[in-house]
């Protein structure tokens, strides 16, 4: 699949990190956002400034935190404020570049769902449900999405909107009134996807090293269409491996670790 | 009016059955940190029922308050394990209205925090520039749009959150009962002052809060109940005391994936401490 010195989960988190810049203002969302954040301030972006909904504002935890208020995200943060306060002030307010967000599933339009399988009512799976994810979605500058890619994730048409990507597409989002420009990219273990400028539809524009297209396409619930400057992703530096499995085995010994009372 | 509490003489188990009756609208607010789980197993041994449930996060303290049966809806804004998964408890009442059926009213996190500082102003509701395009307006009567009467923006409004009782849980009192956290602070103010009574449990007792000028500190008048409980927000975390039990967190996937191995856990671990508590509060058990 690569030249063998790389996990799948490794290129796409690289690959993700890559897509934030020295002194942004990010706004993350637990789990892979999470973990693609703080590779990237950990290695390119040691300026890169990390919010969490909990409250934290620049924070640099030396271990990821398990859930989204852990006391590593208030320990190394700059300032911590109230919920209310996070998201009125900081995002809503504007100070946010990229919001960083992980889903269930994504669609076409890069709409997000996070809340049910089935009908609302009869759930087939019922999910956790929005928390922070619309207005992050909503009001940073731009969206970046992170998630593993395939026909259960990536859908058609999702059965809830939780958080709004380019919902029916064109220029339906911007119309509506909804002040960030959305979803730049959607970044999966097998390549990154960016929304066409005109339709708004998600296409393939970079394919992982030793991923074929046949593979990515059969990994879409629909046509997924591949553009023609198709770029092959570039292979994750060994520094920034490195920096990822020091990191992620110190996470996993923080963890493990049970807490007396 | 400010109240006149009974801080510091008073035990949960008193608090709790003082403060909260069955059919009440209850928010055991903590942003994943200062949940308060002490007074949420006192609410099951106390075996209160119809409880209107709010709380950003269920986390797994609402997951053992549906999975007990005291829930009768649900108002909330993400329901997960965080960073472990599901909230198994949670999905089977609503996937399978197990013990019962159970209403929810969701929000996004904003929407929610945005409605308990309105509950804190005073006001009916708040606004925010939200939900546009998503489908939970769709599934939730509550979530309303409105024009700014300035510029004629279209922004999203929600009622105000004014529960009948609002616990939480807070690092010091003093011998007064005025209390101190800080940390992930979460919505724990707005949630007290916009609630009609207020448990608060707490780490230690001190002389002096040696607060800073803008801590955040809630006044003992505004208070009904302040109770010392060490531990009291275990498995959560308490900044300066203990931390997450975050290997619990894990487990409880396991625990509560089968109602046996739930049901279980919840004798063991809550009903079977429920002589000590009430004994120790002087309550008679008959009497509940």
């Amino acid at each position: 699949m690569n030249n063998g010195h790389y996990t799948a989960d490794e290129i796409m988190t690289v690959v993700a990190s890559r897509f934030l810049q020295e002194s942004q203002v990010c706004f993350v969302g637990i789990g892979l956002p999470s973990v693609a954040a703080n590779l990237a301030r950990l290695t390119h972006a040691p300026n890169l400034v990390l919010i969490y909904e909990s409250g934290p504002i620049d924070t640099k935890p030396d271990v990821l935190p398990l859930s989204i208020g852990d006391g590593e995200l208030a320990k190394t943060a700059t300032t911590v404020v109230s919920t209310g306060e996070i998201f009125s002030y900081w995002l809503q307010g504007g100070w946010v570049d990229v919001g960083f967000l992980g889903a269930a599933q994504v669609d076409k339009f890069a709409n997000i769902n996070t809340t049910v399988i089935g009908a609302y009512d009869r759930p087939k799976v019922r999910l956790p449900g929005a928390g922070g994810a619309p207005e992050i979605a909503a009001s940073a500058r731009e969206v970046l999405i992170v998630l593993r890619q395939s026909r259960r994730t990536f859908v058609e048409k999702v059965e809830f909107i939780t958080s709004a990507g380019f919902l029916d597409g064109g220029d339906e989002r911007s119309r509506l009134g909804i002040p960030g420009a959305g979803p730049t990219a959607v970044i999966t273990d097998l390549g990154v996807l960016r929304p066409d400028p005109k339709t708004k539809e998600l296409v393939l524009a970079q394919i992982h090293p030793g991923v074929t297209l046949e593979q990515v396409k059969a990994a879409a619930g629909w046509d997924l269409r591949a553009s023609a400057d198709l770029a092959v992703t570039e292979e994750p530096a060994p520094e920034n491996l490195r920096v990822l499995r020091e990191l992620k085995r110190r996470t996993e010994i923080a963890h493990a670790a049970a807490q007396s009372k | 009016m400010p109240k006149t509490p009974t801080p510091l003489t008073t035990t949960l188990a008193q608090a709790i059955h003082e403060f909260v009756r069955d059919g009440d609208s209850v928010a055991l607010e903590g942003f994943t940190h200062l949940i308060p789980f002490a007074a949420g197993h006192e609410i099951i041994r106390q075996q209160k029922k119809n409880l209107t449930l709010i709380r950003m996060t269920p986390d797994l303290i609402y997951d053992q308050l549906i999975g007990a049966g005291c829930a009768r809806k649900l108002i909330f804004s993400w329901g997960g394990n965080p960073g472990v998964g599901s909230l198994h408890r949670f999905r089977d009442a609503i996937e399978n209205g197990w013990p019962g059926p159970l209403q929810i009213e969701e929000h996004s996190h904003a929407a929610m925090a945005s409605a308990y500082t309105a509950g804190a102003s005073g006001l009916p509701f708040s606004i925010l520039r939200g939900y546009t395009g998503t489908d939970l307006p769709r599934y939730n009567e509550h979530i309303r749009f409105v024009q700014c009467p300035f510029t004629g923006e279209r922004l999203a409004a929600v009622p105000a959150v004014r529960p009948d009782v609002a616990i939480i849980h807070a690092q010091k009192a003093d011998h007064r009962g005025n209390v101190l956290m800080w940390g992930i602070v979460g919505v724990q103010k707005e949630a007290a002052l916009c609630a009609k009574r207020v448990v608060v449990t707490v780490e230690e007792i001190v002389e002096d809060l040696q607060a800073d000028p803008n801590a955040c500190v809630l006044p003992f008048w505004t208070l009904d109940a302040v109770v010392k409980v060490a531990g009291g927000a275990s498995p959560s975390y308490a900044m300066g005391y203990y931390d997450r039990d975050n290997a619990f967190y894990k487990r409880w996937d396991e625990i509560s994936r089968t109602r046996e191995g739930f049901l279980s856990w919840l004798n063991e671990n809550v009903f079977r401490q429920q002589s000590v508590s009430l004994t120790l509060a002087g309550i008679d058990a008959e009497k509940l």
